[in-house]
């Protein structure tokens, strides 16, 4: 076996060219990180601007149109941080709520064999989706909710909800002393239900005899609790909102921009949801419906024991971007004054303190966590529900 | 006596009842009791919404005329938009310079009609063109500057003209960028592998408002005092920067689609890394994911409207600074209406496009 004639030249040595490759990377990147660090800490020293997060503590001294947590104009920076981050989730969770039940029914309707009611579903989708959210959300705010009549001609639901210019007003539950074990009872039945699932799930492994989870689980998780409430005389009560003056006093007030922000962003997402129920309903081969039917299964149980679980191995890796895209797009808030993390903290508090570098970094941050907890959380459970292959 | 027929008698017409009209409408639409019910409703809502809208948007409208006055009868008032038709297409970019923009975007549109309808010759050449000269062309006829064209300062940009100018500018940029962070995600160095995940994640994972709010509040800080960057710009950058994260995304799904197969037959005819990448890989890549760019362009094409919140006049806050001039308030549905139009059949047609493309690139699997 004759050597290799020619020695190879180190430069043609893959191995070398590669991290002689990685260093300049490294070193374009550090140069250039260095570059704007200098120009920034320049910049700042011309401006007079102090770095450091010691402005989290002083004296935020403006309002915010609504807040979760006690806040007035006397609270610090850090605080207006936490009302406009709890904002954000509010209006995320009541968009990603709205958005999942508006987006699972109307893709399911898009596959009804009703002619019309799939036409239909199909024309909410198409003409929802084309249209920038930004757009919708100005619309629902400047075009609907601002054109309402005053609180003296508000609209009203049974004389106990009203909606007019100011927003919307809804009755405040009131809490009596007893409702903590109403409460109690609740999370208790929901702690049994598991433990029932599991033992049914063991018992149908072993002999086959199914149990009848459902309506246990229904009678145990809401029948018991609505048991303990009118055991213990109905400890709750009805804050109603009143008109007195020019004004309703009383109850749960809506601001008009959550409600727009919320209809805007669910009606959107929605479409998108819709899009990605459709898809993976029609992933599911035709044949594993007719062969469970083959095997004797009724209608409602093809549904729930073959199709659904098929079906959401194709659908939750699309929600879950459909639910970090809501997420994201809830800064959209800051259009139409919803006192949300963007509109409050990189808005008002940048403005008030023009820290602008530690704010936006602050609010690029939770944006970022929630991105990853949330796309975490759900890549969790797609590999729980993977198919399991050899 | 027997009597033996031999011709089948003729086989019974179908029910009456489940053919033609009657079959269709008992089938799609009145199957079931709880399907009529679904129906009705469906009807009811047709009903309660159409007539109202058709004759609110059409019949009941006032088209032509010049002030508010003309606007007399119940419908929509569109003599609102028609007066200000050429501020939301161009801004305020000055009356004399118009056919700039229209000579710009008319090249553009003839280019990528060209690139896009098939069997037109020298395709090569005119993408070449489109690529490496338009650029340059339309930056001249719009900013002006050079060839005796006065400057146009961007903060004269505006309406549909600037919508379609952040759209097309951050597409193109990101185009190149994108590919490349795919490839680097993709890659055996493990430190250019990592570069390329951070920035791809750390872009997807912020909201584009935080970007445009970076960009126009941290970029300043970023660069040398005596350097200015215009707000345009600034905000450009912002989106491509944004835009190359999804496009990375993009590009690396149809890298993954590629069998390996094709990688190692390119190093075993002995090419080079790029040129296995260009000649093999990324043409085969690309193909693949022209229906999924075409969608993230009309993603990109809708974000466009978040460049109001910085302070520039997109299309969307063009109409929503004509709302506030005293002579014509009350006029906001209109012209909500009039944008969402534009944007419906724009991002309408482009999905359908799209849609059309993946059937049509869709070749050799179908059975």
């Amino acid at each position: 076996m004759s050597k290799s004639s020619q020695k190879q030249r180190w430069w043609n040595n893959a191995q070398y060219r590669s991290l002689f490759f990685q260093v300049v990377l490294v070193a374009m990147i550090v140069g250039f990180f260095c570059f704007i660090g200098t120009n920034t800490l320049a910049n700042l020293e011309k401006r007079g601007i102090s770095t450091g997060f010691g402005f989290l503590s002083l004296k935020a001294g403006f309002g915010i149109l609504q807040s979760l947590i006690p806040y007035d104009e006397s609270y610090s920076f850090g605080r207006t941080f936490l009302v406009g981050l709890l904002n954000t989730l509010l209006v995320s969770a009541l968009g990603i709520f709205f958005a999942t039940i508006i987006g699972f029914t109307v893709g399911v309707a898009r596959l009804s064999n009703n002619w019309l009611i799939s036409k239909l579903a199909g024309v909410y989708v198409e003409m929802f989706r084309n249209i920038p959210l930004l757009l919708q959300m100005f619309f629902w705010y400047f075009a609907v909710l601002r054109t309402l009549p005053s609180p003296r001609q508000s609209w009203t639901a049974g004389e106990v909800a009203f909606l007019n210019i100011r927003g919307m007003y809804l009755p405040r539950p009131l809490f009596g002393d007893n409702f903590g074990f109403v409460v109690w009872t609740f999370v208790l039945a929901i702690v049994a239900t598991v433990f029932i699932r599991r033992w049914a799930k063991k018992r149908q492994d072993e002999t086959g005899q199914p149990f009848k989870l459902g309506r246990v689980a229904f009678g145990l998780i809401v029948g018991f609790p609505v048991l303990v409430f009118f055991a213990l005389g109905s400890p709750l009560s009805w804050d109603i909102p009143k008109l007195q003056g020019f004004n309703f006093h009383g109850g749960m007030t809506v601001i008009p921009e959550l409600t727009a922000l919320v209809l805007a962003l669910s009606v959107y997402t929605a479409t998108f949801i819709a899009e990605a129920v459709r898809s993976g309903i029609l992933a599911v081969n035709s044949g594993q419906t007719e062969a469970a039917s083959a095997l004797g299964l009724r209608k409602g149980k093809v549904l729930k024991l073959v199709v659904i679980p098929q079906a959401m191995r194709v659908i939750i890796p699309q929600l879950t971007s459909q639910y970090l895209n809501l997420v994201k797009n809830s800064s959209l808030a800051t259009a139409i004054g919803y006192p949300d993390l963007v509109s409050v903290f990189a808005g008002t508090t940048l403005n008030q303190t023009g820290q602008a570098i530690e704010i936006i970094a602050m609010t690029m941050s939770v944006y970022l966590v929630i991105s990853l907890t949330i796309s975490g959380i759900m890549n969790w459970y797609n590999k729980k529900i993977m198919l399991v292959e050899r | 006596m027997a009597v033996l027929i031999t011709t089948p008698s003729p086989s019974l017409s179908p029910p009456a009842s489940s053919v033609g009209v009657v079959g269709w409408l008992k089938q799609n639409l009145f199957s079931s009791p709880v399907n009529s019910i679904f129906t009705l409703a469906g009807l009811y809502l047709l009903y309660s919404v159409l007539p109202p809208l058709i004759s609110w948007a059409f019949f009941q409208a006032d088209w032509v005329g010049t002030t508010k006055e003309a606007c007399t009868s119940n419908g929509a008032c569109w003599v609102f938009v028609g007066v200000r038709l050429n501020q939301f297409i161009f801004g305020f970019y000055p009356q004399s310079e118009y056919w700039r923009v229209v000579l710009a975007f008319s090249m553009f549109a003839g280019l990528i009609g060209w690139l896009l309808i098939d069997r037109t010759p020298k395709k090569g050449l005119v993408g070449a063109f489109t690529v490496f000269c338009y650029p340059i062309i339309a930056y001249y006829l719009f900013y002006g500057g050079a060839f005796g064209l006065p400057v146009v300062e961007t903060y004269k940009w505006g309406g549909l003209m600037l919508t379609l100018i952040l759209a097309s500018t951050g597409m193109f940029f990101s185009f190149p960028i994108g590919i490349i962070l795919a490839l680097g995600r993709r890659s055996s160095m493990p430190i250019a592998k990592l570069i390329s995940v951070i920035f791809i994640e750390f872009w997807r994972g912020i909201p584009l408002i935080t970007v445009l709010f970076m960009s126009s509040v941290m970029l300043p800080m970023f660069i040398p005092e005596n350097m200015q960057i215009d707000k345009l710009l600034r905000a450009i950058i912002g989106i491509i920067l944004f835009q190359s994260a999804y496009m990375a995304e993009i590009v690396r799904g149809g890298l993954q689609a590629i069998p390996r197969g094709q990688l190692e037959a390119a190093e075993a005819l002995g090419l080079s890394y790029w040129k296995s990448m260009g000649f093999i890989i990324l043409p085969q890549a690309l193909k693949l994911v022209i229906p999924g760019i075409v969608n993230t362009f009309i993603g990109l094409f809708k974000d466009t409207t978040l460049v109001l919140i910085i302070g520039l006049f997109d299309l969307l806050a063009v109409v929503q600074a004509a709302f506030a001039d005293p002579k014509w308030l009350g006029f906001s549905v209109e012209g909500y209406v009039f944008v969402a139009s534009v944007y419906w059949v724009s991002c309408f047609s482009m999905s359908r496009y799209s849609q059309h493309l993946e059937k049509k690139l869709h070749t050799g699997h179908a059975r």
